[in-house]
């Protein structure tokens, strides 16, 4: 094994903590280089009498920054301007080296222009924490967990959103037969050709062609920079409905409630960035061979064990992307003669590595465990079919956090059901790894259970933690067999050095090895932000799905043609969110999802709902009946809610003032008030 | 009492029902069709009420499965629940994995010609795809990090949803315009995107006509697409051409569906290059779409590194789709796929590997369009490359006896297998080929050289040995670079040959 050093505080020889800040400096030094020329000379005199050595001051500098460190961890309610906790980079407070004899500079100093442009990119990327009350933990409260209950809205909805899709296909048809008659060459594709068979079936490309492509401009929006608390949209129009878009040239900064930057890990500055540019100098940009050749370094076995630690398995294998980890996984996990249980909803990747392994699958209604046990009981009862041979293995894999819905998946149970069927679970923690838990371990952590109860433990790397790629952690023995059998290990592409090293210092900053307090602050403001903007959805009216902690907030729509509308006004308010519909939902529940992120402020969530109050009288979108909450909370105390008494009373749909939701929120996400 | 009142009601009843039955439009006639009908034929009445009964019954019967299920109680489920025990989630390792576990190079620091590994000692590495030694290249690295500090690492999702930024944009036109076809897409990961972009065209009920000596990943695609799958001796194309007229004679009267052939341009597998224009010849008589996987021929084969159709001279558009890769000589990662507008576009919305991935991290992206750039503009950085890869050749094919290189000339990955007669003589087994080369990889970092074999695919779990289909011959794997000059690459060329000859004189 070789020496364990993931490099780019290896080679500084200053103590862990206060390094990514010292980082920063140095990396300041340097770029302030012709400036600090003049400076120095300006003032001979003062440094002259100032006396202090330069290493003399370094340590001093070194001394100062522990100290605030330390104060600010102690006293955790800095002002705004001291943001050097959440953003070490940032270095407002902490002056160069140069400048410190000359020009003390106070906490309270304005800026400089060229810090104060440094710190607006800084928060353009990751927003300051407002106040110490916007902070939660993310936990299972205990006692029995419930399936989030999901409203209906009124038929009326329900039936013009059929209606909606009826006219959409009609229409759809009757341009199609004039098309194919009259403008036969933009058909030509879905005709026989010289002999050849169409590449797309007629009736396939149907929906895309006639309904998609009327709100393809809501898709594949192209961005620019960095997608962290905003993204920057380029700028483009069509002149021939959607088929080609040409670019403006101008862009636009949209609040980011899009990406899956759940942690606020997508920067461009601050310890990740800078370790990720010390290694690109050291080791280069890739590392071009697959795992089991010789893209192996010291980096990827640093990052496999920092993996199997943070998730609490005794082995990780890392992989370069998420989708291939399920799909070649799979297949070295089970075969012929083996049974996959999967959750109708599960990922597209867990679906094509169950095809690829050749076991047989079957599935079970979205997490729903009476429906799992049923099923288990018939095929462990029944056997293989024709010849009810037992199964060799039974695989149940499950999701931790579902992208679409919100939901999370049903663990306590999961794990009960194990122990008396004798199953393997898998959970693809994609979504809920960095997101959920008190110390952002994904749904074990969340749910107060062992690593252990849990076979194998699948995750991404692209969503909290900033990077690319995904793992698997599991016993030693189980990763030792995929590293010789795993077809991602033998072919594929090997992660590269900055995704590695971005992967290994976000997880040490979220385990507080990095700048001690930034990664609990992010877990923390995440989980508020979640349940915050959750709350005031319901409360405005909408009808939102998913557990209460999980950063993913689906919006429902219903009518198709709600779903452009809906991502054109946010737009227009500089928001930019992701609005899916059919194939990816059921027909009628067409949704809007917002991705919430520790980068933004509640300022930015305040923002959010202002424009969804506005959208929603706008569109007609605040149906909520009241039953998934969100009413007022004085209209019935916490014992009855949890006695379940509140079905008997007659429920108000809620439709706060958009005033009063902010007024209240913050207060009633603290309070135990359930949303 | 009660009983005549119940009577009451009852003739009441049919009474009323009676009359009610009177009064629809056209009753009578259905009374004096059942009426003429008892008369007149009455086994044929009981036949249509014994039909009208069963379909009473069919309609009103539970759904049942296909399935045949055994009826259980509930006590003998939980028993049978009780009794399962099953097979441990994966099997023990077998001596082979084991020792591929335990020798599986580390490498400390940069991956280069010359590498550091975990044990300390420094070798020269042929093992790393590191053609080009662009790792090593400062300008690329300062670039990389201009992009790191705009974009950050990961692009945090997938293209569809926010996830496509300008540098994708700008790669997927560089790489467009170096194939010289109309589009291109490009994927995060290059093992993934044939496997992806095959199953997006061919469904079920295609035809796919594919060499047999073809990667894992196409195998995975064609397997996923569960298209109708026909396979033709190794580049051997008399055997391609009497598959595709067989095919042309069975399909002749069914409707016409899709036709696909899959190549590699240098097989991975083996080393050798396609017959492009031979291929674009049968493809164009039969009517066939060319799926050409060029993962390892694009940027190696060609003057300026566009792969085998520079190297052939063949019009980029005359071949359907080219899938490539953005990792290995290119140094950045992802794969592409360049073809017309319409397969682009079919695939941003269709391929599962494109639509349900993240997307690729910023400065890979813009990596790669400047390494393509680099190697179109340089082309001595090739030639370079190709000197180093005859150096090599000189000092293992025609001087070893015992094994001999199937790679292409202008392939940097050699690949040398067994010579047939030393496999007959001394009665190797396909494990024991794996064995001793394995024992010429070790003697060959003993000596400093760190080469490897190359991989047989992982055989699907549960399969019969003689189901698993074509593996490739072991093969020791030799990746030459121009990182090193070229006295130290026939260096390191003696010290491969020796360790052959060592290993294998010392068996038996």
């Amino acid at each position: 094994m070789p020496a364990r050093s993931i490099n780019p505080f290896a080679t500084s020889s200053t103590p862990v903590i206060s390094s990514p800040s010292l980082d920063a400096i140095n990396e300041k030094r340097d770029r302030e280089q012709p400036r600090r020329t003049s400076f120095t000379k300006g003032n001979k005199f003062t440094a002259l009498f100032g006396g202090a050595s330069p290493k003399a001051r370094d340590a001093a500098l070194r001394e100062a920054i522990v100290a605030q460190q330390q104060a600010l961890l102690n006293s955790p309610s800095p002002p705004q301007l001291v943001a050097p906790i959440s953003l070490p980079s940032i270095s407002v407070t902490n002056p160069t080296n140069e400048k410190m004899p000359t020009e003390p500079k106070t906490l309270f100093q304005p800026p400089s222009p060229e810090d104060a442009r440094l710190l607006a990119k800084a928060h353009a990327q990751f927003g300051p924490l407002g106040s110490q009350s916007h902070r939660c933990v993310s936990q299972f409260p205990g006692g029995e967990f419930a399936e989030p209950i999901e409203d209906e809205p009124p038929y009326y909805y329900l039936f013009t959103t059929y209606i909606s899709y009826l006219i959409l296909i009609f229409f759809g048809h009757v341009r199609d037969f004039f098309g194919k008659r009259f403008r036969r060459q933009h058909y030509s594709h879905l005709a026989e050709r010289d002999g050849y068979a169409p590449l797309n079936s007629d009736f396939d490309n149907f929906y895309t062609r006639r309904l998609k492509m009327r709100i393809n401009d809501c898709f594949s929006r192209p961005t620019t920079g960095v997608p962290g608390r905003y993204i920057t949209l380029l700028d483009r129009t069509s002149n021939d409905g959607n088929h080609t878009f040409k670019f403006t040239g101008t862009t636009t900064e949209t609040l980011n409630l899009s990406s899956y930057n759940y942690l606020g890990f997508a920067q461009s500055m601050g310890p990740c960035a800078d370790a990720a540019e010390a290694v690109v100098r050291k080791y280069g940009i890739s590392s071009v061979s697959p795992r089991s050749d010789s893209g192996t370094t010291d980096l990827s076995v640093e990052v496999e064990d920092l993996v199997a630690k943070f998730i609490g398995k005794p082995a990780s294998m890392v992989f370069s992307m998420g989708y291939v980890t399920n799909a070649t996984t799979f297949p070295t996990l089970v075969g012929k003669g083996c049974l996959i249980i999967s959750d109708e909803l599960n990922h597209s990747s867990i679906r094509f590595g169950s095809r690829l392994s050749g076991a047989m699958i079957e599935m079970f209604k979205h997490n729903d465990m009476h429906d799992l046990e049923r099923k288990l009981r018939e095929v462990i009862s029944q056997g293989q079919p024709r010849t009810h041979r037992p199964w060799k293995k039974i695989l149940v894999a499950v999701e931790g956090l579902y992208s679409m819905e919100g939901t999370m998946c049903n663990l306590p149970v999961l794990v009960e059901l194990k122990k008396k069927y004798k199953f393997n679970l898998f959970v693809d923690e994609a979504h809920s790894v960095g997101a959920l838990g008190p110390k952002g371990r994904g749904v074990c952590d969340y749910f107060g259970i062992d690593p252990a109860e849990i076979d194998i433990l699948m995750g991404t790397f692209t969503k909290s933690f900033g990077a690319n790629g995904g793992y698997i952690a599991a016993e030693k023995s189980i990763i030792d067999k995929l590293r010789v059998q795993n077809a991602g290990m033998l072919f594929a592409e090997s992660p590269t050095p900055p995704v590695l090293v971005q992967i290994a210092s976000s997880l040490r900053l979220i385990t507080g090895e990095l700048s001690p307090g930034q990664g609990a602050e992010r877990l923390q403001r995440l989980a508020f932000n979640s349940r915050y903007l959750r709350l005031g959805l319901k409360r405005l009216g909408f009808i939102v799905y998913g557990h209460d902690d999980s950063p993913i907030i689906p919006l429902l729509l219903y009518n198709p043609a709600k779903m452009p509308a809906f991502s054109h006004e946010m737009l227009k308010r500089k928001i930019s969110v992701v609005v899916v519909g059919y194939p990816a939902t059921p027909l009628v529940s067409s949704r809007a999802r917002f991705c919430v992120s520790a980068a933004h402020t509640k300022d930015d969530l305040d923002r959010t709902l202002a424009a969804c109050d506005e959208a929603g009288e706008l569109l007609q979108l605040k149906f909520s009946s009241g039953v998934a909450g969100g009413a007022m909370p004085e209209e019935f105390t916490l014992q009855e809610e949890k006695d379940g008494l509140r079905e008997q009373k007659p429920v108000t749909p809620p439709r706060w003032k958009l005033e009063d939701v902010i007024a209240r929120g913050v207060e009633d996400v603290q309070g135990s008030v359930l949303p | 009492m009660d009983f005549n009142g119940a009577q009451g009601t009852v003739v009441r009843l049919f009474n009323d029902a009676n009359a009610q039955f009177h009064k629809m439009p056209g009753s009578a006639i259905i009374l004096r069709y059942i009426k003429s009908s008892y008369q007149d034929d009455p086994v044929r009445s009981a036949i249509e009420l014994f039909l009208f009964l069963f379909a009473v019954r069919y309609l009103l019967a539970p759904t049942y499965s296909t399935h045949k299920k055994v009826a259980l109680r509930e006590e003998e489920i939980d028993e049978l629940v009780d009794d399962w025990t099953p097979e441990p989630l994966v099997a023990a390792q077998t001596p082979l994995e084991e020792m591929e576990n335990e020798k599986r190079p580390v490498i400390v620091g940069p991956t280069g010609p010359k590498s550091k590994l975990s044990n300390g000692r420094t070798v020269t590495n042929l093992a790393s795809y590191n053609f080009y030694n662009f790792i090593a290249n400062e300008t690329l690295k300062e670039k990389a990090i201009q992009t790191l500090r705009t974009y950050g690492v990961g692009p945090c999702g997938p293209p569809g949803f926010y996830g496509t930024q300008d540098v994708h944009i700008k790669t997927e036109h560089d790489v467009a315009a170096a194939l010289g076809t109309p589009a291109c897409i490009i994927y995060a990961q290059s093992f993934s995107t044939i496997s992806s972009v095959i199953p997006s065209f061919s469904k079920r009920g295609d035809i796919i006509v594919a060499d047999k000596a073809v990667n894992f990943p196409i195998r995975k695609g064609i397997q996923i697409s569960r298209s109708t799958v026909r396979w033709y001796e190794h580049n051997d194309m008399e055997d391609l051409e009497r598959v595709l007229q067989k095919v042309v004679k069975e399909q002749a009267k069914k409707p016409l569906t899709r036709r696909f052939i899959i190549t590699e341009g240098l097989f991975e597998n083996i080393g050798d290059v396609v017959n492009l224009p031979k291929i674009i010849e049968l493809k164009l008589k039969y009517k066939f779409r060319l799926i050409l996987d060029e993962t390892w021929s694009y940027g190696v084969l060609g003057r300026s590194g566009r792969g085998v159709t520079e190297a052939q001279n063949v019009d980029g558009t005359e071949v359907d789709m080219i899938i490539g890769s953005l990792s290995g000589p290119l140094c950045a990662a992802g794969g592409f796929c360049a073809a017309n507008e319409e397969v682009v576009e079919h695939q941003r919305i269709s391929s599962a590997s494109y639509t349900y991935s993240a997307a690729l991290p910023a400065l890979l992206s813009t990596t790669a369009s400047e390494t393509m750039a680099l190697l179109q503009e340089q082309p001595e950085i090739i030639t370079s490359l190709r000197d180093n890869i005859t150096s090599m050749r000189a000092q293992l094919d025609p001087r070893s006896d015992w094994v001999n290189c199937t790679s292409a000339v202008d392939n940097p990955i050699m690949l040398l297998v067994l010579k047939p007669e030393v496999v007959a003589s001394k009665d190797l087994s396909y494990l024991d080929q794996h064995q001793l080369f394995q024992d010429v990889v070790d003697e060959c970092l003993a000596n400093g050289v760190l080469i490897t074999r190359l991989k047989s695919m992982p055989v699907d779990l549960g399969i019969h040995p003689r189901d698993q289909g074509w593996q490739p011959t072991p093969a020791l794997k030799v990746c030459v670079t121009n990182g090193l000059t070229k006295k130290e690459t026939e260096k390191a060329g003696i010290v491969i040959r020796h360790a052959i000859t060592k290993v294998i004189t010392r068996r038996k």
